[in-house]
Order: structure tokens, then sequence, then C-alpha cells
């Protein structure tokens, strides 16, 4: 039997031999459970979330940016906890990307306020000159479209009835559209006049970034919040008044903390650091807890990429400017 | 042509097809190369980097690849069966609807109708037409083997056969999603399993796409260049069955140091490193079927594309399984040492490949000579030196941004922000960019030299244009 003279056979065969691979390493683990386990700390998302991320996805964001952090060292010092199977219950399709141009995003929910994310999806240049991410002014410019959100939220299965999904984006637009909404300023700068009163694709993608690694950073902080409070208050700055420190801790200031609280420190999308009265506390321990494990509304925690050293001598900056004026 | 009774018409079509889309895809990847280094580029939403990246893969990938290959599969299907296609006016269509499909899918991009898996990102109404183009190419090419008048089927029928079917396992699986619009659609498939289909899909469709009919061309355009029979029949028995056997094992090599499960991981790693095997093995007979002729690389210009072609396809299947082991993939995944592997494959392998064949078969179709060898040559090194220039770069790079990544400080902090390794990569893309520019105008010359060849047999002798037959 000559197999290579008929060709029905032959592409029987050539089906038979590439499926042996396909069936072990793709369609099995298909269903054993422990590919894709389901975690109970990890919620879906909500209606806004899930627009959010249909609009990541249409803009194809996943072509320069990530969304799994790797246990490798440096990575989870630049990112925060590696990523986790159960995370990504509720993702599809995934996102996890093959190219990082721009950083990864599996961790940046919470991260930065929400003012951070209007000003940088508006103008990235004006906060980071040598970045090559795209302007997506647009995006605050366009109403979301909500009328297939009940539909889409039926068909990945969350669970929402239509009203659910109603009540959650009625919510989220009181919510941003609020008097006392921490990031009204930018946000009304950004949102055409028209718009201001109404969801935006903008105040959807944003929702969606702020949920990115949420849960997990969640069931962390609740793991490790009463310890590292009182670490911190016995803390002592050992370049305090020391003068190259001081120097040293005004350069790091410019480049890693000035986009938030401004050149001058006197505040921006981040609180003023120039009175003596600091909103998480005055101490050393205090102000080092603040930039080391990050506060909520928006401080990220720098500990792992400044490490202690710098942190100290932006703290030892920071004394020497407050309470100038 | 009449006298042979084949349909080259659909032949001529298909080459002409891919010349333009290759045209089209290489101007967004222009585009898209210079707003790696001006963000100000990203004009309006539908020229934004993350629409115009997927049209720049989808229109280089299928427009131009896919409509290179129906081409020389039309091409070689009827001389290597002795037997004209089952059914002409089908293969008529199939031209057409093939191109009607990439203009929709171009256009569905462009709007941001976009699944984001990776070379699937078409939304469910164009999958659909995908296969139904692909069921229509499926029955001429098995209507025509059935009838065949040849006995045996060469190499190059093996992996056309392969192809055919393999990408109608792939593309359905990982395609299939769950509409809940006409534009819109979601996945079967969550979090870990949906990444373990994509990059099953991802990697072997590169397989079944760039590899199998490039290789059969590659089998059967280089003997008939340099008029010598391949080296070894029975090595190219072996290096088929083992290549097609383990290509599909490697997909998860995409995935290294994901949440996918590490078995899966491990056991791509394995293959991959095998596959060096079967893909060598099509490089080792290639080089021996040139044995004691290496002259002709400087007198037929052919054998130099074909032979620097699977040059770069043996230097791109030591480079793939290597970069995907857990040391290295650690280093170099996520940078732009990737984008340089890829596109060695691309614009080294494949590019080269079609454009020998298409030198050796646009003037058989017409009954005439290449308009210009010179005009050739000059391409040759253009895209020869763009590539060059374009991957290299982006492998220095690469290391670059991976050691930037990777640096600490005595005090276990990061040396490099985010930022400052993206500011230290501006000069290689400006290089890039140029490396692109070189390797265009490369493609410019080809395309004018096969316009020009046409022209001069239609001048020389109307009756040869080729007619149905």
């Amino acid at each position: 039997m000559d197999i290579y003279s008929k060709p029905i056979a032959f592409a029987v065969l050539a089906v038979v031999v590439i499926l042996v691979g396909t069936v072990v390493t793709m369609f099995i683990p298909l269903f054993m459970p422990a590919t894709q386990p389901p975690g109970d700390f990890v919620k879906p998302y909500t209606a806004v979330e899930l627009e959010g991320r249909d609009i990541y996805i249409r803009e194809g964001c996943n072509n320069c940016h990530t969304q799994t952090v790797r246990p490798l060292r440096t990575e989870v010092a630049r990112y925060g906890e590696y990523s986790k199977p159960q995370e990504f219950a509720y993702d599809r399709p995934f996102l996890w990307g093959s190219r990082r141009t721009g950083p990864d995003l599996n961790r940046v929910g919470g991260k930065y306020p929400d003012s951070w994310h209007y000003q940088h999806m508006d103008n990235p240049q004006a906060m980071f000159q040598q970045s090559n991410m795209p302007a997506y002014r647009w995006l605050a410019q366009a109403r979301l479209d909500t009328s297939y959100t009940a539909k889409k939220v039926a068909a990945l299965g969350y669970g929402y009835s239509p009203q659910d999904v109603q009540r959650q984006l009625d919510d989220f637009r009181a919510r941003v559209t609020a008097v006392d909404y921490p990031s009204k300023e930018i946000r009304n700068k950004v949102t055409p006049g028209a718009l201001k009163g109404d969801l935006t694709e903008l105040d959807a993608l944003v929702a969606y970034l702020q949920k990115l690694g949420k849960d997990v950073k969640t069931v962390a902080a609740e793991a490790s919040a009463p310890k590292a409070a009182e670490a911190a208050a016995a803390l002592k700055n050992p370049y305090e008044g020391n003068r190259e420190s001081i120097e040293e801790g005004k350069k790091l200031f410019a480049e890693n903390c000035s986009v938030c609280h401004g050149a001058d420190a006197k505040g921006k999308l981040g609180p003023d650091l120039t009175t003596k009265k600091k909103k998480f506390g005055d101490t050393d321990g205090d102000l080092y807890a603040s930039i080391a494990k990050g506060r909520p509304g928006g401080m990220p925690d720098w500990e792992k990429t400044l490490g202690s050293e710098k942190i100290w001598k932006v703290i030892a900056y920071l004394r020497g400017i407050e309470g100038k004026q | 042509m009449k006298s042979n009774g084949y349909d080259d018409s659909v032949v001529t079509g298909f080459t002409f097809s891919a010349l333009f889309w290759l045209i089209i895809g290489l101007l967004v990847g222009l585009l898209i190369a210079a707003q790696m280094f001006l963000p100000a580029l990203n004009l309006a939403p539908w020229l934004a980097f993350g629409r115009l990246r997927v049209i720049h893969t989808n229109g280089l990938g299928f427009g131009f690849g896919l409509a290179g290959i129906f081409a020389c599969t039309y091409y070689m299907l009827q001389r290597l069966t002795r037997t004209p296609v089952a059914f002409p006016r089908l293969a008529k269509f199939h031209l057409y609807f093939f191109n009607a499909c990439i203009a929709l899918a171009a256009l569905s991009l462009f709007a941001g109708m976009n699944t984001s898996k990776e070379y699937a990102e078409l939304e469910w109404p164009l999958d659909v037409l995908i296969v139904v183009m692909w069921v229509i190419f499926a029955i001429n090419v098995f209507g025509t083997l059935l009838k065949k008048r040849e006995g045996q089927m060469y190499i190059s029928l093996w992996y056309i056969v392969a192809m055919t079917v393999a990408v109608a396992v792939l593309y359905i699986v990982n395609n299939l999603e769950v509409p809940v619009s006409w534009f819109k659609s979601y996945s079967l498939y969550a979090g870990a399993n949906d990444a373990n289909v994509e990059w099953w899909y991802g990697h072997n469709v590169v397989g079944s796409v760039f590899t199998f009919p490039i290789l059969a061309m590659f089998y059967y355009f280089l003997p008939k260049s340099v008029n010598i029979p391949i080296y070894s029949h029975r090595l190219s028995i072996i290096s088929f069955w083992s290549l097609v056997f383990a290509y599909l094992w490697t997909g998860a090599h995409h995935l290294m140091f994901t949440p996918l499960p590490e078995w899966i991981q491990t056991v791509a790693i394995a293959f991959s490193i095998f596959m060096i095997a079967p893909s060598w093995g099509s490089v080792v007979n290639g080089y021996y079927t040139m044995q004691g002729n290496w002259d002709r690389m400087r007198s037929n210009y052919l054998a130099k594309f074909f032979i620097f072609g699977i040059t770069f396809y043996g230097l791109q299947t030591i480079q793939g399984p290597t970069q995907g082991l857990r040391t290295l993939t650690s280093f170099f995944h996520y940078t732009d040492w990737v984008i340089g592997h890829v596109h060695m494959g691309t614009m080294g392998w494949v590019t080269m490949i079609i454009s020998a064949s298409f030198y050796y078969m646009v003037p058989k179709v017409f009954a005439t000579e290449v308009y210009s060898v010179k005009l050739a040559n000059l391409h040759f090194w253009l895209i020869l030196v763009g590539q060059l220039l374009f991957t290299i770069t982006l492998w220095i790079a690469g290391i670059q941004q991976g050691a930037m990544w990777k640096a600490t400080n005595e005090d276990g902090s990061l040396t490099y922000s985010f930022l400052e390794a993206v500011a230290a990569m501006y000069p290689y893309w400006k290089i890039r960019f140029v490396g692109g520019l070189i390797y265009f105008a490369g493609i410019a010359v080809f395309t004018y030299n096969l316009i020009m060849t046409v022209r001069k047999a239609k001048v020389a002798a109307p009756a040869a244009v080729p007619r149905p037959a």
C-alpha cells in the first residue's frame, strides 16, 4: 500500500499525525480543572468594566501591553505579585499579550488615581516626555454605547440580570459625575461639555484598568497590613540632614514623583508635600510606609522599584522643603 | 496555457493579488515602525498603532502570504498531477472571493472589529467567510489530486495537503466564539485555556502557512530552477512526517512563565528542540542538491534566492527553539528580539522563496523570459540588506531592553524605570525603520520587474496571454 499515491488516505494520515500533539497539549488540558482553576477571591467584571475591556480589545491595547507578571524577581519588583491562573477565570478572550512596548498592566488597578489615567490617555507625553504611547483623546469624546451590555453579560454568564446591569451602569455614572468625585477636575477637562453628565468610553476604560489585579491586591493587603504598620512606626531616617543625600533625593523626586506631586512638590494629582501636616501621618515611619507600601486612592508602592535607601533620600529631601512657605 | 491544457489565469491573478497586498502590508508596516518613535503619527482612531499592527500582520500573513501560496499551489498542483485544475470556474471564484475577504478583513480591522487573538483577530462573520474560502480551495486541491494522471505525489504535494487540512482544523477550533452582535463575539474558552488554544493556533498557523507551503515551493521550484533533482527523497519523507508531527506540540513555548500549567510549557520546549532536526532535514536536502554546482549561486539568480531563503529558514529554526528555553525566554520574551526573529522568517525565508517562485512561474506562464535579471538581482540585494539591518538591529535592541528590565542595584531595587528602557530603544527603532525602507524599495523593484515581464510578453505575442483552458 503506497500512501504517496492516494491523496485521501494521505490526508487522513496527516490529520491523525497532526492531532496527536493537539489532543495531548491542547484538547485534554481543556478538561483538566488545573488548567484554568476557579478562584473564590476573583470577582467577574462589572458591566462597566466589561465595556471598558471591550474598548481595550477594540483599540488593540494588547498589541503593546501584556497582562501577565512572570514569577521572576525583577518582574515582581517592577509590577507586583506574579499572575495566578485563577485571576483569568472570567477572561474571554485572555489578554496576556506577547510584546511589552509599554509596561505590563496586570497589576495596574489601584496603582494610580483615576485622574492619572484621564490625564495620561489625553496626553501621555505631557506626563512622560519620552513615552511613545499614543494619545487616546477620542475615547473621552465618545459616549459609551451600552445597547449590547446586557446581552454581553448574558453571553459571558456573569449572572447579572438586565436590572443589575442597568443599576451598575447608573451607579457608575453617578460616581464619576458626582460633585465629590476625586478626579472630577481632570475628567471635566478632557470630557466635552455635552458628555460631562454621561458615561464616556474613557470612563469605562479607566474602570477596567482600575480593576486589573485589584482582587489579588485586596487579598495581599489584608494579609500584611497590621505587620507593616507596626514595623513602620519604629523607623528613623538614616540620611536626615545629609546634604549629599538631600541632593540625590531631589533628583529622585524629579524623576519619579513630580509627575503626580508637581515639580515643586506642591501637589497635582497627588497631595501637596510641602506642608508639615501630611495626609497619612508625619513621622519618618509614616512617610516611609506611604512611599514604600503605597496608600489607597492612588499612591503606588515604591519599595521594590526604588529600594529603601532611595526612599529615605527622598524623605530627607522632603523634610528639607516642608513648612518653608 | 492552451497548449498544455493548464489553467494559469488564476495563477496570474493570485500572483498580482499577492503583490498588491504585499505593498499595502509593507506601507502599513512602515507607518507603524515610524509610530514607534513618533507617537504623534497616531493621527486618528483607525490610524492608531493598536489597530494598524493587526492590519500589518493580517495583511502580509494572509493577504500577501496566502495569495502567494494559492498562486504557487495552483501552478504546482496542475504540473505535479499533470492534470488541469479540477474546477476552473471555482478557482476563478476563489480568486475574487479571496480578495473580497481580505479587503473586508482590512476594513473591519480599521473599524476596530477585533477579537484580540493574534493572527485570528477577525470577527466571526469574517471567520465564516474565511472558512468558506478555504473549503473552496480544498475542493480544488483534492478534486485535482483525485483526477491526477501522475501516479506518485511529489514532496510538494504532501506539504500542500498538510497545509490544507491543518489550517482548517486550526482556524475553526481557535475561532469558536459566542456572538453577541454582527460585530462582536467572545471566545468560547476562558483565561489559561484560551491562551493555550490561541498559541496552539498561533504557532501552528505560522507553521502551516509560513512553513508547509513555502517548503512545497522550495522542493518544487529549486530543482526546477537549477535543473537538478532533489538530493534525497528518503530524507524528505523523514523531514515531512517528523515536522508535521512535532509542530503541533510546541505552541506553549509562546507562553513560558505564564500561569499555563508548567507541564505543557515543558513539553513544548522539548518538542521545540526536537524540531531542529526535521527543519534542518529540508535545509540539508537543499544544500546537498546544490552539491558540485555551487557556482550556480553566481550564474543563476534564482538559486541565490532559494539558497539564501532556506538558510534563513535554517537560522530561524535554530533561533526559535533556543529562545524558547526557560533561561533565554525569561530574558528575551516581550522584547524586540522576538520581533526580529519573526521578521527573519517573513522577510528572509518566506518572501525570498515566494519571490523566486514568482520569477520562475510568471515567465513560464507567459512563455517569455523575466524582464530584467539585473533588476531581480537588485531586488535580491535590497531585501537582503533591508532584512538584515531590520532584524539584527532588533536583536541588539532586545538584548539591551532585556538587560535593562533585569538590572538591579546592590540593594535589589531596579536600576532602570520602564520609561528609561523605552527611551533607550529610540535609536534602534529609527534604524529599523530605515531597514524597512530599504526592504520596501526591493519589493517595489520586484513588483515593477514582474509587471514589465507580463507587459513584454503581451506586446511580443498577444496570443500568449493565458486563457482558461
